[in-house]
């Protein structure tokens, strides 16, 4: 059981604090927008990541879980996303 | 000595919740105008008027719980949550009682904000800009120091403080959320990725 961050660009309002608790996983656009790495969270960014997703003011970013495994190649997709 | 303790534990906790309150408001402002500055990221905004708010809450408990149980002014509970219930000073004591209630659907909505959205948690929020002036309504109107120059010092200096705030909001609204705004949402729109959509 792994977690991604999923962001939801409608609610998103550009504050950037989730960038900069979560360098590793989410840079910023332009426009202050975040780009968010793609696949499972690793454990030892888990707590950030919580704390980055706490202080979204419009909640716009969560914690989804994903059953791929571990290690797995593919990249997990969540159903329905259709994919990149 | 023992019971004139609860009533300075109230008086000290309203002072001090005065103090704490202010600076969540003004902090609440830096945070919804996105002020930040090389050493002092957004982030720590948002972390410190929540931790501020919390502790504001511990005291503004202490200043209700205090006051209620102070066997010299039993006021009861119903005095304390339901607003102008009170014979002792109703108006006074009633604005207090209308800023906790006001307060306490802010932190409850806080709390609940992942269940209730950020829509309807943001317009609770809108609150408490009521709540703190009637929370300084009622300590100048009922505060047994409100006449002391320190505590008229205290008021002065939070009114500045949350005035200014407010200025602030007021003035960063019509400057910033047009121009970047517009180009952000242009941007996204054009260069919106498929599938990033739930």
């Amino acid at each position: 059981m792994a977690e991604i961050l999923r962001l939801d660009p409608i609610r998103c309002d550009g504050h950037g604090m989730c960038a900069e608790l979560l360098p590793e996983l989410i840079a910023l656009d332009d426009w202050g927008y975040p780009i968010i790495t793609r696949g499972p969270i690793p454990d030892r960014l888990l707590d950030h990541a919580r704390r980055a997703v706490d202080v979204c003011p419009v909640l716009a970013l969560r914690l989804r879980h994903t059953s791929t495994t571990h290690g797995a190649a593919a990249v997990p997709t969540p159903a329905g996303a259709g994919g990149r | 000595m023992s019971t004139q303790i609860l009533w300075f534990a109230t008086r000290g906790a309203g002072v001090v919740s005065l103090l704490l309150f202010t600076a969540v408001v003004g902090l609440g402002v830096m945070a919804s105008v996105r002020w930040q500055a090389r050493h002092w990221p957004r982030f720590l905004t948002a972390e410190v008027h929540r931790s501020i708010a919390l502790l504001s809450v511990v005291f503004l408990a202490l200043h209700v719980v205090t006051a209620v149980i102070d066997p010299f002014t039993s006021l009861g509970w119903i005095s304390a949550l339901v607003p102008f219930a009170s014979s002792y000073r109703p108006l006074w004591l009633g604005l207090g009682v209308v800023s906790l209630d006001l307060l306490l659907a802010v932190v409850a909505t806080s709390l609940l904000r992942a269940r209730i959205g950020p829509r309807a948690w943001r317009a609770i929020h809108w609150t408490a800009y009521a709540s703190w002036p009637i929370a300084l309504a009622h300590g100048i109107g009922t505060g047994s120091d409100a006449s002391a120059p320190w505590m008229l010092g205290v008021d002065a200096a939070c009114l500045g403080i949350v005035a200014t705030a407010v200025a602030w909001r007021l003035l960063a609204g019509r400057r910033s959320a047009d121009l970047p705004a517009v180009v952000a949402s242009l941007g996204r729109g054009t260069f919106e990725k498929p599938g990033a959509l739930r």
